[in-house]
């Protein structure tokens, strides 16, 4: 049977830094039989949705974005990277929500096509549990992640603001239960919905470190032996001062950072080095060697 | 010393800029601060984010400006998603900081990042804290 | 009648423009039977009245069309006034300003001057055929019904039954009391509720006027005020109460264990029960979605596989005078009634509400907390905390959970909070004395008598006060930490509690909404029941002869129930002091 195509936004860090995020994720999809067709002449989103209400230039890297997946003609995208998907599908409801900023974006982005709001922006996780759904997911989970403890992590932007929530603000639940479909013990803590301090990295490190021992600190304290995300930002920070932690803290283990496509791919029995666990924070490799999840 | 409160402070440029840009209905706001105990970022701020929301509504445009708190801020949007009365304080905060990168002036040097720091960091944290931090 | 004057009312808070308003009277003007037709201010008020009176006089009018805002309100008063001008009954014609108006954006009734002149016409109409009178008079039914068991419904039938009418009370849950009994001790005075009930609910059983239908509900409602004829479902309880002494062998011995209602979960009862010891009639129903042989029977009906469940019947089988009786139907008692009084109660928020604040078997409400705390309680009023049994060292209060939370919750007061946290932070104290309580809140509101005092004790005493809405609870081992604020002190604050007992919203009885479509009545956004004038009826609905009292209209206090349960008794006495009333039938538009 033939594999269904489905457009791909990567964003920029997924083709460096985070190229793991996005190896692990066209072969486990592809496994799953949806080919991530990366789209072709794309920008970078801008990170970040503007909170301003005179600022429409910070939204039009994102609408031209979303008006590439509409020449493809087949109008939805999936996205990786939490961040981008919050910044594209909030322009998205800008534009399909506020006539006036509409017609201002459209008219100044002349030498584009119009768009008001054909395409239905999408996460991976929210493709895996609707349009795949778990029962179909779960036949084809080769390599349960057998006593691999691990802590979902949400961080902000799959779930604020409302509007582009994915799941339940204040109780989400998809990520708890793709790992546990794919064998994994789930460690529900209570702080996967705390910020990790997103961009303040760039002013102040220190800050970030706190955030990090605290979301980490907790997530060990409960049981947790690594940390499943979704967004290449929270990666670097949870996972950039484990050896500044360690130092201040002899209790405190290294605590693995994942993507949660590398755990999908390496249950479905994808080679593991395609899902490029060298890239992460806090040495995954040993940890799955450990459960005998990897050789 | 007293502060004065006077219908051309609670009503003046700063407020009015502040209402237009946010796009925020301040008197919505009852000072309840649940948005300070939920907020992430508070445990560095000197000033609490119901606090920066007081110091709006009074026109108190100086008080904000000597404080850090809105440079700490990391749109987690928390506040807005819990807020009682529907209030998007994420959006007030970009406000304030918009209001002093309009004029200019950086909050963050790129000069003042080492080489080092540039290579470490993924491009996702450094084009976001320029967009939020410089101007 | 060929001299009709058409009367347009106008005030601020009139449903129809000036503009709409100068239309209508050109409209309406030209009509051949028209000899007057005007914009007259505020005709509800006395010199707005004086002025028809005079106009009739002047114009010699024989008819007039009167337009209102609120005929419920103020049809009567038209009425009256215009008998003296010496035009009765058929004479006069009331039209609803609002009948044919919609809601515009801001959410007020807007009419249109089309609307309007359609509904005249067809008034001027009716006058012009001389018409058949507009209002009937029906008979009074000397018999009241109260609808719910509460302190107010109880007050209520007391109160009509000593004036000397029959009153029904019907009760939808086993027995009467209401959430009263649930209470440790009552602010502010600290006595036993369950002390100063239990003698009015044996008096309102016991009373010789009073009819006491419980586990039992209100289907349907027809007729008119002063004649209302009501269907009463008398659910099954499988236990015949003619025979049934209440000797209490069946309820020890059933192996059941259900989760029982009125400790709200805190302990359990078993299938075939009494909700609490004091309850009135003493004597069980069968929760039959609980009970075993139920199950068993229910197995074999649906010819289910596997282990057949035991049959049971040990209730049978052990009653002294054979008074179970599995065979017992539902059944439909058609009653009439001259009034009704609505006493429906409340319920707290659920606490699915409320996410950010833990699914935890160690956050619970106020009630939850309250049979904690009870003398006469699961645990006779040693305080524990449910997930281990252990005893609380530090308790949080939260007020204001769900309450004036327009974006997640209800905008309004629950109005009771404030006075009930204060008083179970410090019955807490006194029941643990080296423990320490932390109430969060954002306002505190103390308006009754000796209430002000009463948190000032609470404070003296040191109950320590947070000023700050908490924005998240969530377990660490074996702590529950919330994290609040001082807004006061300028910090944010976090405290390790073992319990954590939320303020929740108090909203309408669930079901209230129809039983009011029923009755004919309305409810506001909230669901409580709308009262035919907030300021000046509010014990009254729109619907003549169904009045309602106690939290069913609003959150408030056991003395305000109390008193407006009273004041709806004496509604009630006033509709009974008439043989006959006098019924608007509604104008036809």
């Amino acid at each position: 049977m033939k594999n269904m195509d489905l457009s791909y936004y990567p964003g920029c860090t997924l083709k460096t830094k985070a190229k793991n995020f996005e190896d692990s994720a066209i072969a486990s999809m592809a496994v799953l039989g949806v080919n991530l067709v990366e789209l072709p002449r794309w920008n970078c989103c801008g990170t970040v949705y503007s909170l301003a209400e005179d600022d429409l230039i910070h939204h039009v890297a994102a609408v031209r974005t979303l008006v590439r997946v509409k020449e493809r003609g087949n109008g939805r995208v999936a996205t990786l990277c939490s961040f981008c998907y919050n910044t594209l599908k909030r322009a998205d409801l800008l534009m399909r929500n506020d006539p006036e900023k509409r017609n201002t974006l459209n008219s100044f982005m002349d030498e584009e096509i119009d768009y008001n709001g054909e395409v239905e922006v999408l996460h991976l996780l929210q493709v895996l549990r609707d349009d795949l759904g778990w029962e179909a997911i779960s036949r084809k989970v080769k390599t349960p992640l057998t006593d691999l403890k691990v802590a979902p992590y949400y961080g902000c932007t799959l779930l604020r603001p409302q509007e582009a929530a994915i799941d339940v603000v204040e109780r989400p639940t998809v990520l708890q239960e793709l790992l546990q479909l794919l064998g994994a013990k789930v460690i529900d803590f209570p702080f996967s919905t705390e910020c990790c301090g997103s961009f303040q990295i760039i002013n102040r490190p220190d800050f970030i470190t706190e955030r990090s021992q605290a979301i980490l600190g907790l997530a060990q304290r409960q049981g947790a032996e690594a940390m499943v995300l979704s967004c290449p930002l929270c990666s670097f920070n949870l996972g950039r001062a484990q050896n500044e932690l360690i130092q201040r803290d002899s209790s405190f283990q290294s605590m693995p950072i994942i993507y949660f496509t590398q755990l999908l791919a390496l249950s479905l029995g994808i080679d593991p080095e395609i899902c490029g666990f060298d890239l992460n924070f806090g040495e995954p490799r040993s940890l799955l060697e450990s459960k005998g999840l990897i050789t | 010393m007293r502060v004065v409160i006077s219908p051309q402070k609670l009503h003046g440029d700063f407020v009015r800029k502040v209402v237009e840009v946010s796009g925020q209905n301040l008197n919505l706001c009852y000072q309840c601060g649940k948005c300070s105990a939920g907020c992430p970022m508070s445990f560095a701020m000197d000033l609490l984010p119901n606090q920066i929301m007081r110091l709006v509504q009074l026109g108190l445009e100086e008080d904000i400006a000597n404080s850090k708190t809105v440079w700490l801020c990391a749109s987690c949007l928390t506040c807005t998603a819990r807020c009682p009365k529907g209030v998007d304080l994420s959006r007030v905060m970009e406000t304030l900081r918009l209001l002093t990168l309009r004029k200019n002036k950086d909050y963050v040097e790129l000069s003042k990042l080492s080489p080092e720091t540039i290579a470490e960091l993924p491009q996702i944290a450094l084009v976001s804290g320029f967009r939020k931090l410089t101007s | 009648m060929n001299r009709i004057g058409v009367f347009i009312c106008h005030c601020s808070l009139s449903p129809l423009p000036p503009a709409a308003s100068k239309q209508v009277v050109g409209n309406i003007g030209s009509h051949p039977s028209v000899v007057y037709a005007a914009i007259h201010q505020e005709m509800c008020l006395d010199p707005g009245l004086e002025q028809i009176t005079r106009v009739v006089e002047q114009h010699h009018l024989d008819a007039v069309v009167l337009t209102t805002c609120s005929p419920s309100v103020h049809a009567g008063t038209f009425r009256q006034s215009m008998s003296s001008a010496g035009l009765v009954d058929h004479q006069v014609e009331i039209v609803d300003l609002k009948a044919k108006g919609t809601r515009n954006t801001t959410g007020d009734i807007e009419t249109s001057a089309e609307g309007l002149i359609d509904l005249i016409n067809a008034s001027v109409d009716r006058l012009r055929r001389n018409d058949f009178s507009r209002t009937t008079e029906s008979p009074v039914i000397k018999r009241a019904l109260v609808i719910g068991g509460g302190v107010a419904g109880l007050q209520s039938a007391l109160d009509i039954a000593e004036g000397g009418y029959e009153v029904v009370v019907v009760e939808k849950t086993p027995s009467i009391g209401g959430h009263m009994l649930q209470y440790s001790e009552v602010f502010p005075t600290l006595d036993c509720p369950q002390c100063i009930m239990t003698p009015k609910m044996v008096e309102v059983s016991q009373h010789p006027a009073i009819t006491l239908l419980t586990y039992a509900e209100v289907q349907q409602v027809r007729g008119v005020p002063g004649n209302f004829e009501v269907d009463i479902l008398q659910k099954a309880r499988k236990v015949d109460h003619h025979k049934c002494t209440g000797c209490g062998t069946c309820w020890q011995k059933c192996p059941e264990k259900v989760s029982s209602e009125f400790d709200v979960g805190v302990t359990t009862r078993t299938a075939i029960y009494i909700p609490f010891p004091q309850a009135v009639p003493s004597k069980p129903v069968i929760d039959t979605e609980h009970c075993r042989y139920t199950r068993y029977l229910q197995f074999l009906e649906e010819k289910g596989e596997g282990k057949k469940p035991p049959q049971c019947r040990i209730c049978e089988k052990l009653c002294p005078t054979e008074a179970i009786d599995w065979d017992q139907q539902p059944e439909i008692l058609t009653e009439k009634f001259g009034a009704i009084v609505l006493a429906t109660g409340f319920e707290l928020m659920p606490l699915e509400q409320v996410p950010e604040y833990s699914e935890d078997p160690d956050v619970i409400n106020g009630i939850q907390f309250e049979r904690i705390l009870a003398p006469g309680g699961p645990t006779s009023g040693v305080v524990f905390r449910p997930s281990d049994g252990k005893t609380p060292r530090e308790v949080a209060f939260i007020s204001c959970v769900g309450s004036r939370d327009p974006e997640r919750g209800v905008p309004y007061c629950s109005r009771v909070c404030c006075m009930y946290l204060a008083k179970q932070a410090m019955l807490y104290k006194h029941a643990v004395p080296d423990g320490e309580a932390y109430v969060f809140y954002i306002d505190t509101r103390s308006t009754g008598k000796g209430y002000e005092e009463f948190i000032q004790r609470a404070i003296e005493e040191g109950v320590m006060y947070l000023r700050g809405k908490v924005s998240r609870v969530f377990r660490d081992g074996e702590k529950l930490i919330i994290w609040g604020v001082d807004t006061l002190s300028g910090h944010r604050v976090e405290v390790a509690c073992d319990l954590v007992v939320l303020g929740m919203a108090i909203v309408p009885t669930p079901g209230i909404k129809d039983l009011a479509e029923k009755l004919g009545i309305l409810t506001d956004e909230a669901g409580f029941i709308t009262e035919s004038h907030p300021k000046l009826r509010p014990v009254e609905t729109l619907v003549p002869g169904i009045y309602v009292a106690g939290t069913a209209q609003g959150p408030k206090d056991i003395p305000d129930s109390v008193a407006q349960a009273s004041g709806a008794a004496a509604k009630v006495l006033t509709l009974f002091s008439k043989n006959k009333i006098l019924v608007e039938e509604p104008a036809v538009g």
